[in-house]
C-alpha cells in the first residue's frame, strides 16, 4: 500500500505516468466517470482549505466515488482530544482512501503508519503539501510541453513559502532549469536550499526587481509577500510594489511566458492580468483537479 | 593512580571525551541496568589529555551501541569475555535513532501526541546531520 507524503515519494518515471493519466484523464472524462464507484474518501481537515478540500472532493466526485470527513478540528474527534493515530484507524472503517490536512507537521505520516488505506498529504503545516507541488509540475508539463529546459523566476516570500521549497526540489530531479529567485534580501530562499543547488551545479541567482530579469523568464511564479514578514513598516512600504505584478510589468516578459501562482491571490497580481493568456493561475486549479483523480485511482491500484 | 577492577563480561568504554561520561550513562540508561558500572572521569591520555571512560558488567546484548555512535563516534568499544577483550567496535554512525532525542519543533506532531516515539533519521552522513522522521527538523545539538 502506498501513501503519498512528499512529492519526492514518486520517482520521475512514476510521475511521468500519473501525469499522463491525469492528461488522459482531461482529454476522456468520461472513460474515468466510474472509475471509482463504490469507493469512498475521508477528507479529514484539521484546519481549514477550502480549495484544497473541494479539489479532493470534485476529484472523487469525478471518478464517480463518495466523500466523508470533516472540515476543520472542532467538528471531529480531535476536540475530544484523540489523537491522530487513533483516528486513522478508525477512518479505515469507513473509508478506501484518506485525504489529511493538518496544522501538526508529520501528522499525516503519523495516520499513514497506522492506516489501513492510503493516505494523502493535504498539506501539514509548513512542511509539506506535495499535491500542490503535482498540481504545479503538471500544469507546467501540460502548457509547456516538458518538465525541463526552461528558465523559472520564483518570486515574492520565497523564506516561508513551502510551496515554492517543494517545487524546488521536485524541479532540481528534471534537466536543464535555471532558477532565478526574486524576493527581498529578508525572505530569500533559505540556505539549505541554495546549498542543495550549489552540491547538485544546478544555475540560480538571486535578485530583488521583478523587472530586472523579467525578460529572461520562461515561467513565473508568484507568491504573495505578507506584510507580517518585514522587519518593519518602512521596508514594507519601499518593497511591496516590486512584488504585484501588473501589465505595465508584463510589457518585457515572453510572450508565452507562463505566470502561476498557488493562489489565494490577494494583490500580488493584479486583477488585469487575469485576461492575458500568459495568466494560468485559474487553469492550474483545474489541473489540480486532474492531477488528484490520477493521485486517487493510482493509490486505489485502480489506474 | 586510581585502580578499578577486571570485569569478566561487558564493555570498556574508552576515549570518552572528557566530562561526557555521565551522559553516556544516561543516554544507554544504566541506572535501569543492576549491573556494576564504574565511571572515571578526567583519566590521563596520551592522545587526548584527558578522558573518561566508563566500565560496565553486564550481558554483551543488553546494551544499544547506535546511541553511543550518535554521541560521539570517536569512543572505542572494547567488548569483554572472560575477563580478556574480544573484539574492538568500530562505531559507525547509526541510519536511525528512536527515543534517544526528542523533537523540540513546536509544530511537530510530537509536540501534541506524546505517546509517537521521537524518531530521527541521518539525512546527511558526511555533515553528521539528524533530521525529526515526521516534521524534518534538523536536530540541533543546543537543545538537548
Amino acid at each position: 500500500m502506498r501513501h503519498l507524503m512528499s512529492p519526492l515519494d514518486f520517482t520521475t518515471q512514476e510521475l511521468d505516468r500519473l501525469f499522463d493519466l491525469a492528461g488522459d484523464i482531461q482529454k476522456n472524462p468520461q472513460k474515468y466517470a466510474h472509475a471509482c464507484d463504490g469507493k469512498i474518501l475521508a477528507t479529514c481537515f484539521y484546519e481549514p482549505s477550502t480549495r484544497t478540500r473541494l479539489s479532493f472532493e470534485s476529484a472523487m466526485t469525478r471518478l464517480g466515488g463518495r466523500v466523508i470527513g470533516f472540515s476543520d478540528a472542532a467538528s471531529s474527534s480531535a476536540s475530544k482530544g484523540e489523537s491522530v493515530s487513533d483516528t486513522i484507524r478508525i477512518i479505515s472503517c469507513y473509508a478506501d482512501i484518506c485525504a489529511m490536512r493538518h496544522p501538526k507537521e508529520g501528522a499525516p505520516m503519523v495516520a499513514a503508519e497506522r492506516s489501513g488505506i492510503p493516505v494523502i498529504n493535504a498539506g501539514d503545516g509548513g512542511h509539506q503539501h506535495p499535491t500542490q507541488t503535482l498540481t504545479d509540475l503538471l500544469t507546467i508539463r501540460s502548457l509547456k510541453g516538458s518538465l525541463g529546459g526552461f528558465t523559472i523566476g520564483l518570486c515574492g516570500d520565497l523564506k516561508f513559502g513551502r510551496t515554492v521549497h517543494s517545487l524546488i526540489h521536485a524541479l532540481v530531479r528534471y534537466q536543464d532549469i535555471r532558477f532565478v529567485f526574486i524576493s527581498p534580501e529578508e525572505l530569500r530562499v533559505p540556505d539549505y536550499i541554495t546549498d542543495m543547488l550549489k552540491s547538485k551545479d544546478i544555475s540560480f541567482r538571486e535578485v530583488i526587481r521583478l523587472e530586472d530579469v523579467m525578460p529572461e523568464l520562461d515561467l513565473l511564479y508568484m507568491t504573495r509577500v505578507q506584510k507580517e514578514r518585514f522587519f518593519n513598516e518602512e521596508d514594507y512600504v519601499r518593497l511591496k510594489d516590486f512584488y504585484i505584478l501588473d501589465m505595465a510589468k508584463l510589457e518585457r516578459a515572453k510572450k508565452d511566458m507562463l505566470i502561476l501562482h498557488p493562489l489565494p491571490r490577494v494583490n500580488e497580481i493584479s486583477v488585469e492580468v487575469d485576461d492575458d493568456p500568459r495568466a494560468a493561475y485559474f487553469k492550474q486549479a483545474q489541473y489540480g483537479v486532474f492531477v488528484r483523480m490520477a493521485l486517487i485511482l493510482t493509490l486505489l491500484g485502480l489506474a | 593512580m586510581l585502580n578499578v577492577g577486571k570485569i569478566e563480561e561487558g564493555f570498556v568504554l574508552d576515549h570518552i571525551r572528557a566530562g561526557k561520561s555521565l551522559e553516556i550513562y544516561e543516554h544507554l540508561r544504566l541506572d535501569k541496568l543492576d549491573c556494576t558500572v564504574a565511571i572515571i572521569k578526567n583519566a590521563r591520555s596520551g592522545k587526548m589529555g584527558k578522558k573518561d571512560i566508563l566500565k560496565v558488567e553486564c550481558d554483551i546484548h543488553m546494551l544499544n551501541l547506535d546511541v553511543l555512535a550518535f554521541i560521539d563516534h570517536n569512543i572505542t568499544v572494547n567488548v569483554i569475555k572472560n575477563g580478556e577483550i574480544v573484539e574492538k567496535k568500530e562505531l559507525a554512525l547509526p541510519g536511525q535513532i528512536k527515543n534517544v532525542i526528542k523533537c523540540h519543533n513546536p509544530r511537530c506532531i510530537t509536540s501534541i501526541e506524546q505517546e509517537l516515539p521521537h524518531i530521527f533519521y541521518l539525512s546527511d552522513p558526511e555533515r553528521e546531520i539528524y533530521r525529526c522522521k515526521y516534521c524534518e527538523e534538523k536536530y540541533s545539538p543546543s537543545a538537548k
